[in-house]
């Protein structure tokens, strides 16, 4: 009987004041990147989270998440290249046309206010999927990464980095993460290296990979066109084509294209540019998309 | 709210290919724990400034319910004044997770400063409002927050956030019940998208008008602009304007009437 009244009574104010733990949140100098999620008070999590969030299987789900992506990687014998489409949509909604799906993995300072050309040391990472899955899960790993430098005295490998990251989501397996995301980067013991990582938990080496809704489209150019001794110009026009070609057919993929380069000595961006005029340039100068008509 | 909670679990009426049934002889409600208050914010940056914008309307379903619930908060200044602050949140959504978390980020912009002596910047404020969203990643906050300040340079800083907590900077951005109503209004004539300069080339050569930033008299037209308009075609959207700007001197608070039917 006591064991009946406990399961059911609880004293009455406990819920007014922040908890002990939340208090320590509060205090710890060092909380934000915690693995501690407050999950809902139901049986069966996975289908509360879809019925509230997945616009794919039910269109009218009240919270619309971003998603939609064409994202494509390959290397070649100068290094990585990179490239992304910038679309986030959320239903039918293009919820933003500025997205940067190309995510610096290093230190955590470095990357987002470097205004110089040089190359930066560090790894790249690609969002496709839900958009705050990857920005979050991909600056855990940089933290993970930062961490690694600072015990080991040395930078992490690409292996290792992907290894952390896919341990990650095959533990948070059913849980309802979505993302597809691709890791590049060039270490002195692995030289240029490409991994491929979902939340599924697959995680696979590999030469040439695209990923997201637009992945069929760059796939037809990429296939047709790559070779590994590809010229640094040719695998960098490449990579735009392919990424125009998928936002020119994938409804869901659009906006910019954002371009790029894993060299030795670390990544170099080579631009975010609109796709409007480098379609009508693609077309009118090189006579491609000849199935588009250029004349009203 | 009644009609979304049926009797049936929402698992079982989607019909999923992969639904399992709830365990044997357990019967659980449906678990719906969201409203939509409606209403919709805005946020435009400049130079030296920025301006977080949001309507007063709070409603239910078809219901009016308040015509003074105002949706845009300073953050981390005086409780009752608001004194101090550097930093403007809006949410709109559902108003009780606005709430909860405005608090939170509050309290958490507080204690930095008790802390380390000094207020937080707004990229720090930016980035560990994406981690609070997203720390309810599998029982989310039913919101879109947009936060807005000047960073360190002193220019005008806007993020805009999803429910889960991605986030980016941007110039300006719409949120809420009419955000497809005003969103493609601000493209046009705050990065003025698909303008392009009259006489500087023939068919596909004309070159675009460069945006650049507004200055705020400019600014705060577009806003009424856009909050007038919305409320003409959308029902949620109405009662009132609360603007608030903010520059190196301080927050400024503007309300204005909008039409109340």
């Amino acid at each position: 009987m006591d064991k009946l009244v406990a399961q059911y009574s609880r004293t009455h104010h406990h819920n007014e004041m922040y908890s002990e733990q939340e208090q320590e949140d509060f205090n710890s100098s060092v909380p934000p990147l915690s693995l501690k999620f407050s999950l809902p008070p139901v049986d069966n999590r996975a289908a509360f989270l879809r019925a509230m969030t997945d616009d794919h299987s039910n269109p009218s789900c009240p919270i619309k998440l971003a998603h939609g992506t064409t994202t494509l990687a390959f290397r070649f014998q100068g290094g990585i290249i990179v490239c992304t489409d910038s679309r986030a949509t959320a239903g039918n909604w293009i919820a933003s046309q500025t997205v940067k799906k190309v995510i610096p993995v290093s230190r955590l300072s470095r990357g987002e206010d470097k205004k110089s050309n040089e190359p930066t040391p560090g790894l790249l990472g690609t969002m496709a999927g839900g958009a705050a899955d990857c920005q979050y899960w991909l600056r855990y790993l940089s933290q993970q990464c930062t961490l690694h430098e600072i015990r080991h005295k040395r930078r992490i490998t690409v292996a290792a980095a992907s290894k952390i990251l896919a341990n990650l989501t095959y533990a948070y397996k059913g849980y309802g993460l979505s993302m597809g995301t691709m890791l590049a980067g060039m270490t002195p013991s692995e030289g240029p290296a490409l991994y491929y990582i979902d939340s599924d938990g697959t995680r696979l080496p590999g030469n040439l990979f695209c990923v997201g809704s637009g992945q069929t489209f760059a796939y037809g150019v990429l296939d047709a066109e790559y070779r590994y001794d590809l010229s640094e110009e040719e695998a960098l026009a490449l990579g735009r084509r392919a990424i125009l070609a998928a936002m020119h057919r994938d409804a869901y993929s659009g906006g910019f294209i954002n371009l790029y380069h894993v060299k030795e000595e670390g990544w170099v961006h080579h631009g975010f540019d609109d796709m409007n005029p480098e379609f009508w340039k693609t077309k009118l100068e090189k006579g491609e998309f000849s199935n588009v008509t250029s004349t009203l | 709210m009644t009609s979304l909670m049926g009797n049936q679990s929402r698992g079982e009426t989607i019909g999923y290919s992969f639904s399992e049934p709830t365990s044997a002889n357990v019967k659980q409600h449906s678990f719906y724990p969201y409203t939509d208050n409606g209403g919709s914010t805005l946020g435009i940056t400049g130079s030296d400034f920025a301006i977080l914008a949001g309507d007063t309307r709070s409603t239910s379903g078809y219901n009016i319910n308040s015509r003074m619930v105002p949706k845009v908060f300073r953050i981390g200044g005086d409780d009752e004044t608001g004194e101090g602050a550097q930093v403007l949140l809006s949410v709109v959504g559902f108003a009780a997770d606005g709430n909860a978390l405005k608090e939170k980020l509050d309290t958490m912009v507080k204690m930095y400063k008790y802390k380390h002596g000094k207020p937080m910047s707004v990229s720090a404020c930016a980035q560990r409002l994406s981690t609070i969203l997203y720390e309810k990643r599998f029982f989310p906050y039913y919101v879109h927050a947009i936060l807005a300040g000047l960073d360190e340079e002193g220019v005008g800083a806007l993020y805009s956030y999803d429910p889960v907590g991605s986030y980016e900077r941007e110039q300006c951005r719409a949120a809420g019940a009419a955000s497809s109503l005003i969103m493609p209004f601000l493209d046009n004539q705050v990065n003025f998208k698909n303008q392009y300069i009259p006489g500087s080339g023939a068919g596909h050569a004309l070159e675009a008008v460069k945006a650049e930033p507004l200055p705020k008299d400019t600014v705060k037209q577009l806003v009424r602009d856009a909050f007038t308009s919305a409320v003409e075609r959308h029902i949620e959207v109405g009662d009132g304007l609360q603007m608030m700007i903010i520059t190196k001197e301080g927050i400024e608070e503007v309300f204005i009437p909008l039409k109340q039917d």
